[in-house]
């Protein structure tokens, strides 16, 4: 059979071999509702300007993150990403190389894989980091499954702050390897006692700071209840950039630290491609997921660089490998580790203080307005709302007056009864006039 | 010294009163090449015979450790955690991997004896 041309004879042969009857038995795990019902609603002839026309009619009807004030947050955060960075990534050399791994021919992009892992190792106060995951949910769940290779146990406690996508992403991975997943009740105030959930049955806790909600955590005592009763600490963020500001997982005594690294050098992409982090202790490498660059010298003593510890992978390992991972983001990783070089430690650390104080001076402001109230009280560039009228609605009217004005919670979490609630993100490209407006726009709403 | 007997996947059990001493023969170290990291199971694991016990990884390759017998772990050789390289310098001395109480000392029976085993490592390709 040829790879490219398939027939309706191929297809059958293929379903036929893996047990399936059509092609919709293997999308069964998307529930009905999110999937297309049939094609879209274009005509199956029409030229190519009619074509364009329509769609550029269609995507007009999208609201680009650029164009209006926006205060998004909730997982995926909009920053500036300097010009030089998308110059520098879709150099050839980087951009067309298919899995550059081979150090004979590879060493540009093994070198930038290094140089990531030592940036996120450093970012996270952890030892080791890997080549980079899918995104922050899967690199999340990953962590969960290594937990349960190192402490031999299948019971995984999740933290009510932790990002829903990220618990749904987890229960998802972690039912294929009969874990069980305790799941704590969605957690405004960060006041839930997670040390209490921990048993000797516990592989690991997840927990996420800043949380879905916004709050600041201190790990430390979580880590110490955890290690008490011999379990992990899994530390989650979504937002990259408050590792420069906030002390670190590591500092914390976390052992496995992953968080999306989206707001380091990537748009926001519609929700994807992301990068995600993964970082552990060095005595946890051999359980680690993922690709590895190790630092080495060649044959004539010059430093190189090459993939390393991949007896761990499923290519050496097949089914016993820690993950069936056998690749990265390798592009969004190179923007990240672009983004970060030009930032410095320095840059990092104002931009995060940038992005406080941005957020600082929207939570002032909109604690002034009749109707709302702000939950937090300890936050980094992200915050809760309550308002006088339902979340959801309160969004949509500022979408009609032109401000996107955060993630209404039940979105996220919709059986939670948390319809009051607005979780609002405030970075480095809000000025001083995007905080006016979203400040008069619910002020007008909520009166 | 007591005798010692090997299984069909190169590892290898000497008797010390009821207690069973667990390693990988000398030809396997040798077919390894240098091994760089070793993973042992826990002191209280129950292992059948036949099941994956062990990981012996080399610079070539990572492999599964077989228990030749059935029992309880009750030692594990710490020392290889910071020396793997004792199993290639002495894999059935200072290079064993775990000490097992025996749960069905007539499964002994089954394994070759060094000379069997030689023999059989001769029909080996």
């Amino acid at each position: 059979m040829r790879y490219l041309p398939l027939d309706d004879q191929d297809r059958a042969l293929m379903l036929a071999r893996i047990g399936a009857s059509n092609i919709d038995e293997l999308f069964a795990d998307i529930p009905a509702e999110k999937r297309l019902p049939g094609l879209i609603d274009i005509p199956r002839r029409m030229s190519e300007m009619a074509v364009e026309r329509r769609l550029s009619a269609m995507a007009a009807r999208n609201v680009s993150a650029g164009s209006v004030p926006f205060f998004l947050g909730a997982g995926a955060y909009r920053h500036h990403v300097p010009a030089s960075v998308d110059h520098l990534i879709q150099r050839s050399e980087f951009l067309t190389s298919y899995t550059p791994y081979q150090p004979e021919i590879a060493q540009g992009t093994l070198q930038v894989l290094f140089e990531f892992q030592t940036q996120v190792a450093a970012l996270t106060g952890m030892e080791v980091a890997n080549a980079s995951m899918y995104d922050g949910s899967t690199a999340c769940a990953e962590a969960v499954l290594m937990a349960h290779r190192v402490t031999r146990r299948k019971k995984a406690v999740l933290s009510g702050g932790l990002h829903p996508h990220y618990a749904e992403v987890v229960r998802t991975l972690a039912e294929m390897a009969d874990d069980e997943t305790l799941r704590l009740a969605p957690d405004v105030l960060a006041r839930e006692d997670i040390a209490g959930a921990i048993d000797n049955e516990t592989s690991c806790v997840v927990v996420q700071s800043p949380d879905f909600f916004g709050n600041l955590r201190d790990l430390t005592p979580i880590a110490a209840a955890a290690r008490a009763k011999g379990a992990l600490l899994i530390a989650v963020f979504t937002e990259a950039i408050s590792l420069g500001a906030v002390r670190s997982p590591g500092a914390m005594d976390a052992d496995i630290v992953v968080g999306e690294g989206q707001s380091i050098g990537n748009a926001l992409n519609f929700g994807g491609p992301y990068v995600g982090l993964f970082a552990t202790r060095a005595k946890n490498v051999r359980q680690m997921p993922g690709r590895l660059a190790g630092e080495t010298i060649d044959a004539e003593g010059r430093r190189s660089f090459t993939l390393t510890l991949s007896t761990r992978e499923q290519h050496i390992r097949r089914e016993k490998a820690t993950s069936n991972i056998c690749t990265n983001s390798g592009l969004c990783a190179l923007a990240f580790t672009i983004h970060m070089s030009l930032l410095g430690e320095t840059g990092l650390k104002r931009l995060a203080r940038v992005n406080h104080a941005n957020a600082v001076a929207l939570a002032d402001r909109l604690a002034g307005v009749k109707g709302v109230s702000i939950l937090n009280e300890c936050f980094f560039n992200e915050f809760t709302l309550r308002t006088s009228r339902p979340a959801h609605d309160v969004v949509e009217s500022l979408a009609r007056k032109g401000v996107i004005g955060g993630v209404p919670v039940s979105r996220l979490a919709p059986r939670a009864g948390l319809d009051d609630l607005i979780v609002v993100a405030s970075t480095e490209t809000n000025s001083e006039d995007d905080r006016a407006a979203y400040a008069t726009a619910l002020a007008e709403i909520l009166s | 010294m007591s005798q010692l007997r090997y299984s069909k996947d190169h590892e290898y059990v000497r008797l010390e009163g009821e207690i069973g001493i667990v390693g990988i023969s000398d030809h396997a170290q040798s077919q390894l090449g240098d091994v760089v990291f070793v993973e042992l199971p826990k002191i209280g694991d129950k292992i059948a015979q036949g099941g994956e016990a062990a990981v012996v990884e080399s610079v070539k390759a990572a492999s599964e450790v077989y228990a030749p017998v059935s029992g309880e772990i009750v030692a594990v050789n710490d020392a290889l955690e910071n020396e793997p390289s004792l199993i290639n310098e002495d894999s059935t001395g200072n290079g064993w991997l775990f000490r097992v109480k025996l749960a069905n000392p007539a499964e002994l029976d089954g394994l070759m004896d060094e000379a069997a085993y030689q023999e059989f490592l001769k029909t080996l390709p």
